[in-house]
């Protein structure tokens, strides 16, 4: 089972909100506009749209990882 | 500075029946120990002869025995983390690439000034063990890294370098680098990241400088005390190193003590030392205690009746909810405000980031606010409540620790402070919020 997991550079991240735009389900803002991202893989159904706002960040500051987690 | 007495250089023999000092042994008042002087009381430093014919495979496997010795002796990083040593040395020796060396001797904290003591007064230690780091990974550049504001530290450190030269003790020649004065200038990617030239701000992770550092190499950056324990390992070995301390956090550890105390310094204890102890050792407090900021300004505040009997170290600290830091207490006393205090530093942190990460940029300011609302304006009844809303929105979500240190500071001013908390909450600030501050910031009035 390969993961998807997110996460941002905070550095580059400039708050545009794209990612929250395109993935509300699992990515929310903070009170300034940066997005916390849970730090969880992407439940199967949002992969697609993962790899979707990863693509659109004007900043590209959002990172997916693909990363194979040990069986439990 | 220091209350520790100068131990006579002829005195010293391998197997002391005194255990103490050991790093600052050969600290004699006023000036730095010169490298006739420090040879003296340490002994020469005796690489292994096949780091200078050119044996490789000989060279290599002589490096590998100084980690395990390392390894043995159960180092850990002095800097804060608290990272064995061997694996980072091991890690980056074992990554096959020509590799790198930064000592990190900018201590950021302001209450700590344990490397400052050690590079002013013993600098060849830290000379030494830069040298043994360089030959353990197989680094073909080695660097020290302090503030550059500090033009008499720099010109000392520049002196002793070049004495070193001359009588060839270091194989692979330490270049020294003045970075900035900002705080967080002297957080180890900010420091790999000026080396390269580049701004003296911190990076993102990964890559980890053990991975890519200094020129995309494998660097092994290490702080300054750590390096001068590395130099005694290397001359006495890993036995010794456990002779004192506890069996699993041996050995030694500085420890910068100020606030009301009669007598701040830099003192050198054993490990698992107890607090109280180590506080009666610099003279006892000056006045009725009522906490212990430990670890520094990226700390823990500990009420004293918790701090008293806790022994220092790295787990029964954090068994009490604290850490080592970079080995650091502050004594506070009852005549002063610890939420003023304390709103104080994290404004400081607040106004001392680098600038580059949303959640600190605007986290650690309403974090500030909180407290200063509470400390100097009097509360609104909701202080704990908005605190504990805002630590989650900034922990972890820089590239550095720096949100997370003030964010630690913060919960724990709460917990250990929390009737005094609350009082202020409810009534409003108290006679000491116009005290001068006890925790120094630098650039204001009133710091040490």
């Amino acid at each position: 089972m390969v993961n998807y997991r997110l996460r941002v550079n905070p550095i580059m991240c400039q708050a545009h909100g794209l990612c929250a735009e395109l993935l509300p389900e699992f990515i929310a803002l903070d009170p300034w506009g940066y997005p916390i991202i849970p730090d969880e893989p992407v439940p199967e159904d949002l992969k697609s749209l993962a790899r979707k706002a990863v693509a659109a960040c004007p900043t590209l500051a959002l990172l997916g990882d693909k990363a194979r987690e040990p069986r439990a | 500075m220091t209350a520790l007495a100068e131990m006579p250089g002829r005195e010293h023999e391998r197997h002391r029946a005194e255990r103490l000092p050991r790093l600052l042994a050969g600290v004699a008042p006023g000036q730095p120990a010169d490298l006739r002087h420090h040879e003296r009381t340490y002994g020469t430093l005796d690489l292994p002869t096949a780091a200078w014919n050119g044996d490789r495979a000989a060279a290599r496997r002589a490096a590998a025995r100084l980690i395990d010795a390392v390894d043995r002796a159960g180092l850990t990083g002095r800097g804060g983390a608290g990272f064995p040593a061997a694996r980072k040395l091991r890690s980056v020796a074992e990554s096959g690439r020509a590799a790198v060396v930064v000592a990190n001797g900018a201590e950021g904290e302001p209450a700590s000034r344990k490397d400052k003591l050690l590079l002013s007064r013993v600098p060849h230690l830290v000379l030494d063990g830069i040298t043994l780091a360089a030959f353990a990974v197989g680094a073909t550049e080695a660097y020290l890294a302090v503030h550059g504001g500090n033009g008499k530290l720099m010109a000392n450190l520049a002196g002793a370098i070049h004495a070193r030269e001359v009588a060839g003790v270091d194989p692979v020649p330490i270049e020294l680098v003045g970075i900035d004065d900002e705080y967080v200038a002297s957080e180890q990617t900010a420091i790999v990241q000026y080396v390269n030239g580049g701004p003296g701000l911190p990076t993102f992770t990964p890559p980890r400088t053990h991975e890519r550092g200094v020129d995309g190499r494998p660097t092994a950056v290490s702080n300054a005390e750590t390096l001068a324990h590395l130099a005694m390992i290397g001359r006495y070995g890993s036995a010794w190193f456990r002779e004192t301390g506890l069996r699993d956090e041996p050995g030694t550890t500085l420890v910068t003590v100020s606030g009301a105390i009669k007598r701040p310094g830099v003192y050198e204890i054993e490990l698992g030392t107890p607090i109280g102890e180590l506080l009666t050792l610099a003279g006892g407090p000056a006045e009725r205690p009522q906490a212990v900021l430990v670890g520094g300004y990226f700390g823990t505040w500990l009420s004293a009746e918790t701090a008293w009997p806790v022994p220092f170290a790295r787990s029964s600290l954090r068994a009490s909810g604290a850490a080592m830091g970079a080995g650091i207490l502050v004594v506070l006393p009852d005549s002063r405000c610890g939420i003023a205090e304390t709103a104080r530093v994290v404004r400081y942190l607040a106004d001392s980031g680098a600038g580059q990460c949303g959640p600190c940029v605007f986290g650690l300011p309403a974090l500030a606010n909180v407290l200063e609302d509470l400390a100097f304006h009097g509360g609104r009844g909701d202080a704990a409540e908005r605190v504990a809303s805002l630590i989650p929105l900034i922990e972890g979500r820089g590239a550095c620790r720096h949100p997370d240190g003030a964010t630690q500071l913060a919960a724990s001013a709460f917990r250990a402070l929390r009737h005094d908390v609350h009082w202020h909450d409810v009534n409003g600030p108290c006679f000491a919020a116009a005290e001068p501050p006890l925790l120094p910031i630098p650039g204001s009035a009133g710091s040490w």
